[in-house]
């Protein structure tokens, strides 16, 4: 069965092997730059409101509770 | 499981230090749901507060990145359930900003990643994100997202599937002309990056 076309098959095989090569570096690809979409953000400096609020929401916990 | 008590002024300050360490995150994380910058920073801070008024149900020790996550994940749905309208044009202003780009190399590849992100169905393209991006595992991104461990790992790959399509093909559309190139060019950069074969 494997002789009749062994020249046939090999190539398929090659051909499955290059394209599955070819899906998976194209995955890691975009892996690579979802994350790097992402950590952009994440590096960026944090808004000082934000740690304004935070800190106003503890004084006023700290002061208001007890 | 919602039990809530009265933290200690130590346990408090181990809370906020935490919290205060997961913002660049949460922000990260509201700009993939929101899209508008601005109106991602409101999300965040809002998730923020309420996660810091929740303290006293959050078990010290657990995951405090993947709890502050669901919260603002709740937070945005029941906005969006409250003001569709909004989020509507929320959106619009969104693409205009993507699309307002002045670094001609680089960021336009990022700006083609983000408007294929946004193509994707939302809940596809917030499996995608907690996995792909946010480093949690499936069971992490399922408690967030409350669906079924198999659900996400679903979503994740119909998402991956997806993005290579739009991203090879171009099937969407940019100023009339198709962004067939993206994927080539997103190739090259990971080349570029990290030696990625």
């Amino acid at each position: 069965m494997i002789e009749q076309s062994p020249k046939t098959t090999g190539s398929r095989r090659r051909e499955q092997t290059r394209a599955a090569d070819e899906a998976r570096l194209r995955q890691q690809a975009i892996g690579v730059r979802l994350r790097q979409l992402f950590d952009e953000v994440v590096n960026e400096p944090v808004p000082d409101d934000f740690l304004e609020i935070l800190r106003r929401a503890d004084d006023s916990s700290k002061g208001g509770a007890r | 499981m919602s039990e809530r008590r009265e933290l200690t002024k130590q346990e408090e300050a181990i809370f906020k230090k935490e919290l205060v360490q997961l913002i660049p995150h949460l922000r990260a994380f509201a700009r993939t749901l929101a899209g508008d910058a601005a109106a991602a920073d409101d999300l965040a801070q809002d998730a923020m507060m309420k996660a810091w008024d929740a303290r006293g149900s959050f078990q010290l020790g657990t995951n405090m990145k993947a709890w502050t996550f669901m919260i603002l994940r709740n937070q945005f749905y029941s906005e969006k359930r409250r003001s569709w309208r909004q989020t509507q044009l929320d959106q619009e202003a969104a693409e205009r900003t993507l699309l307002a780009v002045d670094d001609p190399e680089a960021p336009i590849v990022l700006d083609e990643m983000r408007l294929a992100l946004h193509q994707l169905p939302a809940e596809q393209r917030e499996a995608l994100i907690l996995v792909g991006a946010g480093g949690f595992a499936y069971e992490e991104a399922a408690d967030i997202c409350g669906c079924a461990v198999g659900t996400v790992k679903s979503r994740v790959s119909r998402a991956r599937r997806a993005l290579q399509s739009i991203l090879t093909d171009g099937s969407y559309e940019r100023d009339g002309a198709p962004a067939g190139d993206a994927m080539r060019s997103i190739l090259d950069h990971a080349e570029r990056l990290s030696g990625v074969r």
